[in-house]
């Protein structure tokens, strides 16, 4: 398993309201350094006695590694629960427990070829830091943001400088195209002939782009956004059921085998309204039937 | 003074008395990325049962105050693939192992057990924990631990199975009427010791939804929330065994430890080791924090030797 900093003093330098959500910026040396797009940590909540014992996973929105304060990792928080208060709540030199980097990242293409990122609401957060490592190598980098409001898009500007091109969808038409990414998609890989689709954000839009991706002869690299209690691979409360080479289903830890999976390995017909259920043909399935 | 830190699980000394949990540190190769595992008294590992199991749907899980539910349903790769992967690379990591087995029959548990004795890497195993809060399949899904005489099947078909030197410590429920009567059965069927307390059942429901939260319905609760809980069940039965009402074997304290003071209160109740569950979701090195701040706090009150404070709120009533 890949190596994993465990910061238990990372001291928060910035906090800014950026539409619904909060961008907050953490010293977190040892993380920083060697995190890639697509890479997590699981943060600690309420101080050392909290009654809130499980950590919030965030997706890593940047890292600057060698910054004034040392090593920075910054996050997207969508302050909708408890936890996500607390820390939205944090002030400068306010301090909490980080570990991480955690996950597999975005596996990037071996070759330059065009991609898309697809970001849903604050999904967006690694789509900028990947846009830039692909460029690297020479890639495109077409980015499609997606969400309910303006208010709940996130980074429409980064996206502007990091993208080759930008598209924007709400559900309710109050910033660009009215519809969810799934109405601009198909024009998109259309017009840059993408061969690599990569998605953050919430299930459906996950299957979505799946979907699509698959009708355009590309490939999809997802990173989903499981329920996780530990966020280091000991609890297996974050399974879903994945396909793998030898063409069986598991199910599969998203903190520790993810969070990113190749779209069509995903077992979408499992899931249904928040709940996933184990598809009977999945390893194991057959032994929970007897108890 | 040096602190003599060493615990004896009946036939085996452990060096130290702080352990994982089973289900709370999965096999061994997650926890070793923060810290060298062999820096605990045992590892327990997750429950295995004899097939390969998906575990339930999802979700599995749910914060509550203080504490969560879970209902993972004992997902895991079957005891052929524990032998030929975990336990061998637990082994390479110098980890002293506690194996947690489970069946859903009371021949399954002896199958678990004797293909566990088969292994190779057999040698780092210091003892077995039979985890009879499983549902037993004969008495429509009962666990095992509701009902001494089922409980005292299991354990000494398993008995039967290990080496005799090889502890064998029965895991128990709190959900019972009176846990010294399945105290009582397990030890007299063979049990070397007991592991106080497995979760407690609950069910939260999600107000938005206005459905349970977990896809499995109930769930177990852990965490701090039930660290009362857990004292008092040990407490009960290292009463039971001062009364001689069954004989005295080790006891292991777990439910709801975060810190080496928590664990004090199981010690000082009569647990001769603990286990740290729920809490190394908050922080992955606390099985050695806590380790390192039960010595300190035991040492600091000028105890010399760990042995001598277990139990020792008995005393003082
Ligand atoms: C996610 C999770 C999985 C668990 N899995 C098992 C298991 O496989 N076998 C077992 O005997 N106990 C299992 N337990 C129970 C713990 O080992 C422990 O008895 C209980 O959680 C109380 O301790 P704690 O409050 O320190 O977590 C599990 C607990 C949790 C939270
Ligand atoms: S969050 Fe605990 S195993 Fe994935």
């Amino acid at each position: 398993m890949s190596p994993v900093a465990q910061v238990r003093a990372a001291e928060l330098i910035a906090t800014r309201r950026a539409g619904a959500y909060h961008h907050v910026t953490f010293v977190a040396p040892g993380i920083a350094e060697s995190a890639r797009p697509g890479q997590f940590v699981a943060v600690a909540v309420g101080g050392p006695t909290s009654a809130n014992l499980l950590r919030r996973a965030f997706s890593i929105h940047k890292v600057t590694p060698s910054g004034t304060y040392g090593g920075t990792v910054d996050l997207v928080i969508s302050a909708k629960g408890a936890g996500t208060q607390w820390l939205t709540a944090l002030r400068a030199h306010d301090t909490t427990d980080i570990v991480g980097p955690l996950g597999r990242p975005f596996p990037l293409p071996a070759e330059a070829a065009p991609c898309v990122l697809v970001g849903g609401g604050y999904g967006s957060a690694p789509l900028f830091w990947l846009a830039a490592a692909l460029k690297e190598r020479g890639c495109q980098a077409h980015l499609v943001l997606g969400a309910a409001t303006e208010s709940r898009l996130f980074g429409v500007v980064d996206a502007r400088r990091a993208g080759d091109s930008v598209h924007v969808t709400t559900d309710d038409g109050t910033a660009g195209t009215k519809g969810t990414v799934a109405a601009v998609l198909p024009a998109v890989f259309r017009e840059t002939g993408a061969v690599v689709a990569y998605a953050c954000g919430p299930m459906g839009m996950l299957r979505s782009v799946t979907e699509i991706s698959a009708a355009h002869g590309a490939v999809a690299q997802v990173a989903v956004e499981e329920a996780m209690a530990c966020g280091v691979g000991v609890c297996m409360t974050c399974v879903i059921p994945v396909t793998g080479n030898d063409g069986l289903t598991r199910m599969v830890r998203s903190c520790a085998e993810g969070p990113v999976f190749r779209g069509d390995r995903i077992r979408w017909d499992a899931f249904d309204g928040g709940r996933c259920t184990v598809p009977e043909d999945a390893v194991g399935a057959q032994a929970m039937r007897s108890h | 003074m040096a602190l003599d830190l060493s615990t004896s699980l009946g036939p085996v000394t452990l060096p130290n008395p702080v352990m994982t949990a089973s289900g709370c540190a999965a096999n061994g190769k997650e926890l070793a990325r923060f810290f060298d595992v062999d820096r605990l008294g045992a590892f327990v590992t997750k429950t295995v049962m004899a097939q390969p199991r998906s575990g339930r749907g999802t979700p599995r899980m749910a914060e509550t105050p203080s504490g969560m539910l879970n209902s993972i349903g004992l997902q895991g790769p079957g005891i052929a693939a524990f032998c030929a992967g975990d336990l061998p690379m637990l082994k390479d990591l110098g980890a002293r192992v506690l194996v947690s087995i489970a069946g859903g029959t009371s021949t399954e548990f002896a199958d678990v057990a004797a293909h566990l004795r088969e292994s190779a890497a057999f040698d780092c195993v210091v003892g077995v924990e039979v985890n009879i809060s499983c549902p037993n399949v004969a008495n429509r899904g009962q666990v095992f631990a509701c009902d001494p005489l089922s409980s005292a099947k299991v354990v000494a078909l398993v008995r039967e199975q290990l080496p005799r030197d090889t502890p064998v410590i029965a895991k128990l429920s709190p959900d019972v009427t009176d846990i010294v009567s399945i105290a009582q059965s397990c030890v007299k069927a063979g049990a070397t010791g007991l592991t106080m307390i497995n979760t407690l059942l609950g069910v939260v429901i999600d107000t938005e939804t206005l459905r349970p939260a977990l896809y499995a319905v109930t769930g177990g609760l852990s965490g701090p929330a039930i660290r009362p809980v857990a004292v008092r069940a040990v407490w009960q039965v290292a009463a039971a065994m001062r009364e001689g009402r069954l004989p005295t074997v080790p006891i292991i304290g777990v439910g709801g430890v975060r810190t080496g003071r928590d664990a004090l209160e199981l010690v000082a109740a009569g647990a001769a080791a603990v286990q740290v569950g729920t809490a190394t979701f908050n922080d992955p090195t606390a099985p050695v924090r806590v380790l390192e701040e039960l010595a300190a706090l035991v040492a600091g009150k000028g105890f010399t030797r760990f042995t001598d404070v277990v139990g020792v709120a008995h005393d003082r009533t």
